[in-house]
């Protein structure tokens, strides 16, 4: 019962921190993007995957036990214990990164949420049900952005197609399960990656062909986001993430 | 044809009997214009205002204050839209306005040249400064211009939600430990008299103010508002139990209001002028966020034409 709990838990922490920390990036933007409207829209899609995060951090929360909150999970934990991937710490280098890193993303969430509405967890399948019509919003609007950016001007599609050359090499590591991932898709909570795989595959053929963009062959980065190896982009998220709680530690807000 | 004396009482007799005026009907060009800048202004202050408190968003002390946060930011962006939209209305477009602002051609609420230090100031912000803009914009519901009165409803509901929340987060910190309070404090005491000076110069200086009451722009003038906005106030500091910096505050019995101290005109003044703390990082980051994102604009106007292009020749076969 009890590692079985702490496989849940892990498996939380896999879902929320993709969540947390892409959403936490969008934040960032918040105020300073291209136009009025992706300005509103990114900082929607940020609003929508922090709400996923709370969903799934009470429910760990629950399951810790003790002093354990929504708060303690996303901001005291240490640079090790995170669980996310590369791809959605990296840096809003330019709008095309944004778009680049959200619809990688997307593409691979959407058929993560799919599976999860069926999730023999019973909070995993409801925050799953709740998120797959926001995740479908997401991926609408990331892929029209790709084809926007991609298909508009030489530049656009210059600093599209280089964004995608960076980041395409992060996103094996969605598909590459963890002890925990494959111990939990057993138990029927968890999803088949080799499933989400191949629909993502055809996402971003069916994308990059309307986008006039070439997929990259570049080889996966050896990257072990979830098992709690990141890159030195993470202590300065964290840095911020955490400072209050870090600064003034046990006080209410 | 009805000479221009006879069209501007007419327009005039409209405003009177308390009708709206809608964009395609005659009005003076002063009337215009007029709306044109006090529009975007409020546009222009709605999208800077984005900057300080977004300063706070990756460092919200908890993620129900980062959801709130980013939701209340983006409602400015949203306000900032509507108001470029009623804006447009008049004949301007959104890129004229944007580039007004960005030339430091139009002017935008000085408030947001202050700096946010600290987590309370999100707090502050919310109670004090988007107090003080309900005030007026709860009086521009009922302004003559029927686009902005209409923006102003909307506006406003959102508002007095972001006041209650900023309200919530100082009382939670005044509930909290003395470092918290101390926190509060401190921001009460720099946000105070940037915040009386959101209702503008006194009346005897405030050149606008006669013509725009006689058009409904102002129901009442800038020093009413600013009483008003003190008579509220001063309780709710006091339910938090935080001193208001101002040892002339006192409550006059026979004018039945707070009297109070004296503004410092010449800080207010300075940065009007461009001479506030953050004024030119503002107008900074305006111009980075409008420049960076100017090849982005270009590829989705380049790709809709291509895309209009397309079904043109589609249709013709």
């Amino acid at each position: 019962m009890e590692n079985k709990n702490k496989s849940l838990i892990d498996y939380l922490l896999i879902l929320g921190d993709n969540s947390l920390i892409l959403g936490h990036r969008l934040s960032e933007l918040c105020g300073h993007g291209p136009s009025l409207e992706t300005d509103i829209a990114l900082t929607n899609i940020s609003l929508d995957l922090f709400g996923q995060v709370r969903s799934y951090f009470q429910y760990a929360a629950e399951l810790t036990g003790g002093d354990s909150t929504e708060d303690t999970i996303a901001m005291k934990r240490m640079d090790r214990e995170y669980r996310h991937t590369w791809l959605v710490e990296q840096p809003n280098k330019d709008f095309a990164y944004v778009i680049g890193r959200q619809f990688l993303f997307d593409a691979f969430h959407l058929p993560l949420l799919e599976q999860l509405v069926n999730s023999k967890d019973e909070m995993i399948a409801a925050v799953a049900a709740k998120s797959i019509k926001e995740s479908r919003y997401h991926l609408r609007f990331s892929s029209s952005w790709m084809e926007r950016l991609g298909d508009g001007t030489q530049e656009s599609h210059q600093r599209m197609q280089s964004a995608i050359n960076d980041l395409y090499p992060f996103t094996y590591e969605f598909f590459e399960e963890t002890e925990t991932e494959k111990l939990i898709f057993e138990a029927g909570i968890g999803a088949d990656l080799k499933v989400i795989e191949s629909t993502y595959r055809q996402t971003v053929k069916d994308v990059f062909a309307k986008a006039n963009l070439e997929i990259p062959t570049a080889p996966a980065r050896k990257t072990d986001g979830k098992k709690g190896i990141h890159s030195e982009q993470l202590g300065f998220i964290l840095a911020e993430l955490q400072f209050m709680q870090r600064a003034y530690p046990n006080m209410t807000w | 044809m009805k000479n221009i004396k006879d069209q501007e009482a007419a327009f005039q007799a409209r405003i009177d009997a308390g009708e709206k005026i809608e964009p395609k009907d005659w009005m003076p060009e002063k009337y215009r214009k007029t709306h044109i800048r006090q529009i975007s202004q409020h546009a222009h202050s709605e999208i800077v205002g984005m900057l300080p408190e977004g300063n706070w968003i990756t460092r919200t002390p908890t993620l129900r204050r980062k959801v709130g946060l980013l939701a209340k930011v983006q409602d400015e962006a949203g306000h900032g839209l509507y108001l470029y939209s009623a804006a447009e209305t008049l004949g301007i477009s959104r890129d004229e306005l944007f580039h007004q602002l960005h030339t430091g051609k139009a002017k935008y609420s000085s408030i947001f040249n202050y700096p946010t230090m600290t987590w309370a100031d999100i707090g502050a912000i919310g109670w004090l400064v988007d107090g003080a803009a309900i005030i007026n914009q709860v009086m521009l519901t009922r302004t003559s211009f029927g686009p902005y009165a209409r923006a102003m409803v909307r506006i406003c509901k959102e508002e007095s939600f972001h006041q209650r929340q900023g309200y919530e987060i100082m009382l939670t910190l005044c509930q909290g430990t003395p470092e918290q309070k101390a926190m509060a404090q401190d921001a009460l005491n720099r946000w105070w008299w940037p915040s009386l000076m959101m209702f503008g110069p006194r009346d005897e200086e405030s050149p606008n103010t006669e013509q725009s009451v006689k058009w409904k722009i102002k129901r009442k003038t800038n020093d009413e508002l600013r009483q008003q906005f003190i008579d509220i106030t001063v309780p709710q500091a006091e339910v938090l139990g935080i001193t208001i910096p101002d040892p002339d505050l006192k409550w006059n019995e026979e004018r039945q209001h707070y009297d109070f101290g004296e503004i410092n005109w010449d800080e207010f003044w300075q940065v009007v002028e461009g001479n506030g703390p953050c004024n030119k990082e503002r107008l900074q980051a305006r111009n980075d966020a409008w420049n960076n994102g100017a090849w982005v604009r270009n590829a989705a106007r380049a790709h809709a034409e291509k895309r209009a292009e397309q079904k043109k020749v589609a249709e013709a076969i």
